[in-house]
């Protein structure tokens, strides 16, 4: 039972993360209809910004409280991977926007061997480890053992909740929002009704990026060690997390993005930690054959 | 960031700007250069690295910042100014076009360049250098050219969209592998020496048969969400041979007897007849093996333009594109679209699969290392780039692709710029992935876009402009 | 009134629903055997849904379809049929064979080449990258692949599939001269004008040899000049093929004029099904082109008797 509740626990902690990388992708194939594939090695770079990051104020500017330091480290890290995440939509898609359907693709691609070549080359191909922080953990007695919460899991649980909950009010409640919604549905009649369309994409993408970031920054101090090649599998899950919610949905990314979290966790704690990536993949696959919308996206009826 | 572009080009008459509006391009590289800076902190500016207590800290890099902020400053100021005044007196005023007779000849004097090559290379770079040329190069490129043609009938005809090709490739290295290293020593061992040529239609049927397992449960799916599953399925595999360890020897490989010419090694340490004393040819062992390597691959390769170039004036051809075009339209005429897909998914796969068997029998080991997802984006993109479905532009794409990579690792002499600390090899892939956005951008539809019909009413009929043809849904 | 004495194609209690709404209700309707039949009303009355259903793109969600190509349709034969769980009951097991056919229960591409049922769309939906001709070549797809031997005789370029091809390039050159498009043949079929694409959609699902062509909104968009070619085609194809025409059509001096047989729709009911002359004279059908007011409606209907 306890190690239920425990596996439970990092199960949520892990689909967080997911979760919150899952938004970039969901939100971008509403609104341009592909898969940006780049997306998975934003937050690779995004979680290289935040240790670097963390590196330069705990040993070089002198800032000795941790939680000070995570919180310009999240700031600045967002402004930091908004602005890759946006210069990739201006360089890799938008001149293709409207063509031949695989080209963006093709670029997308291209744009992800490139990110995570460049910080193969900028960073080295080494494992970073990254300083341990936020360590102490909680105990809750449970049963005849006990539950631990480390105040990194604590605090990955608040971060998302008060994130998503923000990013929720943007979308419902902007112009933003009703800008995005309605290039979602006609992107030619909303630019006729004089949305920008343009803008309205490149802020999708900025949205995006902002949210990997604070995914790569809770990678990087819950594993505690990064590698350039961190982007592509968790992007892939993160992708399955947005399908298997319905991809569009928001609410769906993020309950994916768990459930795929939990998948993963329970996979390894009772099955085979081996197989945990083949289980991540299965579930693509079985989700996208068996319920090609999701649990939350809406059905897509072929049209005669 | 195109707001402050440097005005209009003088050849667009319609406003004709007395001047470079130099402020505006100053601004625009500004600009450019600003957001340079933005991505370069912190991830260039700091390199982490490992202290003498293992613990990591940073090193600053500001050097390499000022470099490439005042590289793309200076290169956004030099494209607005060419772009404002044109270039007519570098780039060759006529524009590359090919009569329609050359067209019809280039096939014929590609294929007679692809036969003379290894000795071409022979020639110029002698017993030493050649092998490089004749395996590194040309069997290479030969090896990707296969695979590009086997996913064309797929993607290119079919319009079905597969980023998981690499694991047809690796059933069919693993096919061989895993037989002529154990089921025919094990059974048969007098087989031993024909083991490559044995494993060659197994491995070809497995993979077809894996084409199939796997086609049926993404029938349904459509554009990207076909791809992603194909992906799913592509790294499946790959982890299962990782991780079945018992079987496929994991993350270590597998040793594969050496490919053989019909029984007579090329070369032998314990003093066989090799197939150069039996033919009392000059020459190493190893350029012996190389030529027959590089005529093997040449004549698979060519077995596959020649199927597909006759699957094309087929009605199972006919189906594909058609299906590609519009596949509600097919199943109005009866057309059993499942079926026409299956059929695309095998015969690609199988061609993946004879592919990944010639692979494994060159390397003489095959390991997961050389199936992971970057050889199915590598090979999508050269089709793509190819123009899909043009057999010659993929050829073409092919070599631009692998042999521009393979020639980056040629790179050495930037040591002697940035010093010898510097790997050109690292920047290979870097300089790869940008190119597939630049090419992408440069050339959407690919270099052939045209399509040539199947079938005329008389004689020849011209090629089909890009513009009309589909690139599927599916 | 061939549509009674000689079925092609029965239709029973119809019913169509997309979620909430109902696009066809509990339609029921014949098609004659050499008729052209015309399937009218007004713009969402779900008419191309019917055409949907006919040719197995949607399942309907209740509703029988039966189609004949031996005789007419027989009742008692239809429900014998049915009770067996079978699909269809043909003479022999070529594809292609005269037999009994439940719609409701085939597959699309089987409606197309089993019972023999071709259609069009309101949209058209040509192989646009591929040759006029080839877009002919495709529409014969089942007779050619059987003579392929499903592609591996074909491989080896078996003289039985050379014939084949070459009695596939005899229909298609017959298709193109009457639709006047030989000299376009080698032409990509996205090229072609707007009015040619809507006749060479036409001789594709003519290049199938079927017993039911389904046609829908042939004369759309087309100029007066089209309208006429497109007249001459249908009757072409009536006076001198064994397929019967199902049609649907806004024009009503096109209805009138070529059709044997007319059924009206009106928010997925039938309101009318009789002879051109008949139906022209029918007020409700009067009331729901026209538009008439509500109360005037009750007028109609009362005068009527409903
Ligand atoms: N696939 C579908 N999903 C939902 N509603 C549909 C679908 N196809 C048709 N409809 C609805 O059914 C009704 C009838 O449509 P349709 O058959 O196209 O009319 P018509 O061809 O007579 O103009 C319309 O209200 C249309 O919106
Ligand atoms: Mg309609």
């Amino acid at each position: 039972m306890e190690y239920f509740v425990q596996q439970l626990i990092n199960g949520l902690t892990l689909g967080s993360i997911y979760g919150l990388i899952a938004i970039g992708y969901t939100m971008v194939f509403g609104i341009i209809g592909m898969v940006n594939f780049a997306h998975g090695d934003v937050f690779m770079i995004s979680a290289f910004i935040a240790l670097i990051l963390l590196i330069l104020l705990t040993q070089f500017l002198g800032v000795t409280s941790i939680g000070l330091a995570l919180l310009i480290v999240l700031v600045a890290g967002m402004f930091l991977t908004a602005l890759w995440s946006w210069v990739i939509e201006r360089i890799a898609y938008r001149p293709l926007a409207g063509s031949f359907r695989l080209a963006p693709l093709i670029s997308a691609i291209g744009m992800a061997i490139f990110l995570l070549n460049f910080v193969q080359v900028t960073q080295g191909p080494r494992n970073k480890a990254s300083p341990s922080i936020l360590n102490n953990v909680m105990t809750i007695p449970m049963g005849n053992g006990s539950v631990t919460i480390s105040e990194r899991q604590a605090l990955i649980f608040i971060v998302t909740a008060i994130l998503l909950l923000a990013f929720w009010a943007i979308v419902q409640k902007t112009k933003l929002g009703r800008a995005q919604r309605a290039c979602e549905q006609d992107r030619r009649m909303a630019a006729l009704l004089g949305i920008n369309v343009d803008r309205t994409i490149s802020l999708t993408f900025v949205i995006g990026g902002a949210l990997a970031s604070v995914a790569g920054l809770m990678f990087m101090s819950y594993y505690g060690v990064v590698s350039f090649s961190d982007g592509f599998t968790p992007g892939v899950k993160a992708f399955t997390a947005a399908v298997l919610g319905g991809i569009g949905s928001l609410p769906g990314a993020v309950i994916g993005g768990l459930l795929i979290g939990l998948i993963e966790t329970m996979w390894s704690a009772y099955f085979s930690i081996d197989y945990k990536d083949v289980a991540a993949f299965s579930i693509l696959a079985i989700v996208l054959i068996f319920m090609p919308s999701g649990l939350l996206g809406r059905p897509d009826v072929e049209k005669v | 960031m195109d707001t402050t572009d440097g005005g209009t080009p003088v050849s667009d008459g319609a406003l004709p700007s007395p001047r470079f509006p130099i402020e505006d391009a100053l601004r625009s590289a500004g600009l450019w250069a600003l957001v340079t800076l933005g991505l370069c902190f912190p991830i260039v500016a700091f390199e982490t690295l490992q202290d003498f207590s293992n613990r990591l800290t940073i090193e600053a890099r500001p050097l390499l910042v000022l470099f490439a902020v005042a590289a793309v400053f200076a290169g956004r100021l030099g494209w607005l100014a060419v772009r404002y005044h044109g270039l007519p007196q570098l780039l060759p005023a006529t524009r590359f076009e090919l009569t329609p007779e050359r067209k019809k000849q280039l096939p014929r004097i590609g294929l007679a360049a692809l036969l003379i090559f290894p000795f071409f290379a022979l020639l110029l770079t002698g017993q030493g250098g050649a092998v490089k040329w004749i395996d590194n190069f040309g069997v290479q490129i030969l090896i990707y050219v296969m695979l590009a043609w086997g996913l064309n009938i797929v993607v290119g005809l079919a319009g079905l969209l597969d980023l998981g090709y690499v694991a047809f490739y690796a059933v069919g290295a693993y096919a061989y592998a895993l037989i002529a290293t154990y089921v025919i020593p094990a059974t048969v061992p007098g087989l031993g020496p024909w083991a490559f040529w044995i494993c060659l239609p197994i491995a070809g049927i497995l993979a077809a048969f894996w084409g199939i397992l796997l086609g049926f449960p993404v029938l349904r799916l459509r554009g990207d969400y076909l791809a992603i599953v194909t992906l799913a399925f592509g790294e499946i595999i790959r982890l299962v041979l990782i991780n079945w360890v018992e079987v496929t020897n994991g993350n270590a490989g597998i040793r594969t007897p050496y490919i053989t010419f019909f029984g007579l090694p090329f070369s032998s340490r314990t003093g066989e007849t090799t197939f150069g004393d039996v033919f009392a040819l000059p020459g190493s062992p190893a350029v012996h093996r190389s030529m027959f390597l590089y005529y093997t691959i040449l004549a698979l390769a060519l077995l596959v333009a020649v199927a597909t170039q006759r699957l094309r004036r087929l009605p199972i051809g006919r189906a594909w594109e058609a299906m590609r075009e519009d596949e509600i339209a097919c199943r109005s005429l009866g057309i059993n679209t499942v079926n026409t897909k299956l059929t695309a998914f095998a015969i690609g796969a199988m061609f993946g699969g004879l592919a990944g068997a010639f692979f494994g029998a060159r390397q003489g080991f095959v390991n997961p290392r050389s199936f992971e997802f970057m050889e199915s984006a590598t090979i999508l993109a050269i089709v793509v780039l190819g123009g899909m479905g043009s057999l010659v532009g993929v050829a073409i794409a092919a070599v631009a692709v692998i042999g521009g990579i393979e020639l980056l690792r040629e790179l050495s002499f930037l040591k002697q710029i940035f010093g010898p600390e510097f790997d050109p090899g690292q920047y290979r892939m870097l300089i790869f992935g940008l190119a597939m956005v630049l090419m992408m951008i440069w050339r959407p539809r690919g270099l052939v876009g045209a399509r040539q019909p199947t079938i005329a009413l008389d004689g020849n009929a011209k090629a089909i402009s890009a513009s009309h043809v589909k690139e599927g849904h599916g | 009134m061939r549509w009674v004495r000689d079925p092609l194609l029965v239709v029973e209690g119809l019913t169509m629903r997309f979620g909430g709404l109902t696009a066809v209700r509990d339609l029921s309707f014949s098609v004659g055997r050499g008729d052209i039949t015309a399937l009218i009303g007004p713009n969402g009355a779900g008419k191309t849904t019917v055409f949907n259903c006919i040719t197995g793109f949607y399942k309907p969600t209740s509703g029988l379809m039966a189609l004949s190509t031996g005789g007419p349709v027989r009742l008692d034969e239809v429900a014998a049929l049915a009770s067996t769980g079978h699909r269809y009951k043909c003479v022999d097991d070529q594809i292609g064979a005269d037999g009994v056919f439940l719609l409701e229960r085939m597959p699309d591409f089987e409606i197309a080449r089993r019972a023999r049922v071709a259609r069009t769309f309101q949209n058209i939906r040509l192989f646009s990258g591929m040759t006029v001709l080839e877009n002919l070549i495709v529409a014969q797809h089942t007779p050619l692949m059987r003579a392929s031997g499903w592609t591996i005789k074909g491989l080896f370029g078996a003289p039985q599939y050379r014939q084949a091809e070459a009695a596939a390039m005899k229909r298609a050159r017959y298709w193109l001269e009457h639709i006047e498009l030989t000299h376009r043949a080698d032409d990509a079929a996205g090229s072609l004008p707007y009015g040619d694409q809507r006749r060479l959609e036409i001789a594709r699902a003519m290049c199938t040899d079927p017993v039911l062509l389904c046609l829908d909104e042939p004369a759309a968009g087309l100029n007066p000049r089209e309208s006429l070619e497109l007249n001459t085609l249908l009757r072409t194809i009536r006076d001198h093929h064994a397929t019967s025409i199902l049609l649907i059509e806004h024009d009503m001096s096109v209805v009138m004029e070529i059709s044997d047989h007319v059924v009206v729709l009106e928010y997925g009911l039938r309101i009318s099904d009789g002879t051109p002359e008949s139906v022209r004279n029918d007020p409700k059908v009067i009331a729901a082109y026209l538009g008439v007011d509500d109360d005037e409606v009750a007028q109609v209907e009362a005068e009527v008797g409903l």
